[in-house]
């Protein structure tokens, strides 16, 4: 354990932070609503030499992951952020890192997809982009902004791994909170992640190397299978690295996070900051003696189907609350995955679907009490049919 | 086909994110193998005014140690380019299967 020093600060600059202290070589980055604090908090330092990094202004996001693609590919450590329509840009070039095996970190500030013009936040824009190969992690507050920033530097860059990592956290209702944060100083922060990216390979004119080349269809899945298999053993990496972190910080990690789960009946699902509030308003329920737990998942891709079928052995029905639409499908994209991963197991739970807190409206502790209601009600019936229930939605 | 392609690498042998360490390794790529109609060059009738060395986009045509331009049929894709820029009409297409 160490006496690290107790701050207030806003989510963002707890990113910003977190990558100054990572001494990231390179940020390339293209200011949007409600991501743009991170990136001039960065500016700032380099401006001021607080960090020597080299900051690429863009002129749009695409063209901001594509220089941190360029940037990464030369063995640098990169870091960018973004947010809503700027992800939706980029969205081509990020399937392009995840392919070449670019360890870029990237901070998402979760928000809401036009039409109409929306700034504020849900999680529309990361779960359009889902597939696209990266590590996927929610954070809900700024210690999880900032420990989680740090530690994705060194999952991306362990040579077991080599994918980006993306680090959401919800726009506005996290990213403009200011929060009290245990911050790491630079001693503790080298003592975790080497000074430097040490790259095996990378690309230099001293040895010439050709990426991203053609790739016929006799060759084109086995590059894909090579992805997918990379994807999903980073978790073991991801679980050792948030082990080492706990080891020396005190700060542990997992997966998902169980809240009052030990004897409840139903349980509530969801990711990011609204997790909270679900916990308030399964304290009060449990007060009124209902038997209801909360899980938030923080680990999205690779989705950890194990940790979740164990949380979930134990409840008889659980409530995904999602913040996004999965449009035409099957409700709520996180609904569709623990129904899916549900489906092999035996006496699974019952599992409903709700989606709420779209473009920036709250979630409320009287919404999450009758999600949990909802849930009991199914935790008490016979199976659970296919229903997707909107919250506070006038109809 | 390629070869690359003829090795048939798997998921464990390809090298990381197919990235190709040897450089220059885009010559062996057999791009001459999806060719329709190849062109034949009639050397009597060829002026050697070096147009078709000129237009090829593939660099398939050389001036031979003869000081005769010949094609390289590894990588001529059949564009017909050539034998539509032939002044002197020395290079002919002609179907592959013929």
């Amino acid at each position: 354990m160490v006496l690290s020093k107790r701050i207030a600060i806003e989510c963002s600059h707890a990113a910003s932070l977190a990558a100054k202290l990572a001494n990231v070589d390179v940020i390339a980055a293209y200011p949007i609503t409600p991501q743009t604090h991170i990136v001039e908090r960065l500016a700032e330092y380099v401006a001021n030499g607080e960090l020597d990094a080299e900051y690429i202004n863009v002129e749009s996001e695409h063209s901001a992951m594509s220089a941190c693609i360029g940037a990464s590919a030369t063995g640098a450590r990169v870091y960018t952020s973004t947010a809503g329509q700027g992800l939706a840009l980029m969205h081509e070039m990020l399937f392009i890192a995840a392919g070449n095996r670019l360890p870029i970190v990237m901070g998402v500030a979760n928000r809401s997809l036009s039409p109409n013009l929306n700034i504020w936040g849900d999680h529309s824009d990361m779960m359009a982009s889902r597939d696209c190969g990266w590590i996927q992690i929610y954070a809900e507050n700024a210690q999880e902004v900032f420990d989680h920033t740090i530690q994705a530097f060194k999952i991306a860059e362990d040579e077991r791994v080599l994918l980006p990592v993306a680090v959401c956290f919800d726009g506005f209702h996290v990213t403009h909170v200011i929060e009290p944060l245990i911050a790491l100083d630079q001693e503790e922060v080298d003592r975790f992640l080497p000074k430097h990216r040490k790259a095996a390979y990378r690309l230099t004119p001293d040895q010439p190397s050709t990426w991203g080349s053609v790739a016929s269809p006799d060759i084109q899945t086995e590059l894909k299978v090579q992805n997918e298999w990379a994807l999903n053993a980073s978790k073991d990496v991801i679980l050792e690295v948030w082990r080492e972190f706990g080891d020396l910080f005190g700060r542990y990690y997992a997966p998902l996070e169980a809240y009052r789960l030990e004897d409840a009946e139903a349980a509530i699902l969801i990711s990011g900051g609204f997790a909270g509030t679900g916990r308030m308003a399964v304290d009060k329920m449990r007060k009124e003696g209902k038997k209801i737990g909360l899980i938030k998942l923080r680990l999205y891709r690779p989705f950890p189907i194990q940790e979740v079928r164990e949380v979930l052995s134990g409840v008889r029905s659980v409530a995904v609350v999602d913040r996004a639409i999965s449009a035409g499908g099957l409700g709520g994209p996180v609904y569709g995955d623990i129904r899916n991963i549900l489906y092999d197991v035996k006496d699974r739970p019952a599992v409903l679907s709700f989606i709420a807190g779209l473009g920036g409206r709250d979630i409320t502790v009287k919404d999450f009490i009758r999600i949990g209601d909802r849930a009991l009600e199914a935790a008490s019936a016979e199976g659970g049919e296919h229903k997707v229930e909107f919250i506070q939605v006038r109809m | 086909m390629s070869k690359l392609s003829e090795e048939k690498p798997n998921v464990k042998t390809l090298p990381i994110a197919g990235i190709i360490f040897v450089p220059g390794s885009a010559k062996e790529y057999n791009t001459g193998s999806f060719r329709n109609q190849r062109p034949i060059l009639d050397a009597k009738k060829c002026t050697k005014c070096g147009m078709c060395w000129v237009y090829c986009p593939d660099g398939a045509i050389y001036l031979n140690s003869d000081k005769v331009y010949e094609i390289n049929l590894k990588y001529c894709k059949g564009c017909g380019i050539c034998a539509e820029e032939c002044a002197p009409k020395a290079i002919k297409m002609v179907d592959e299967e013929e």
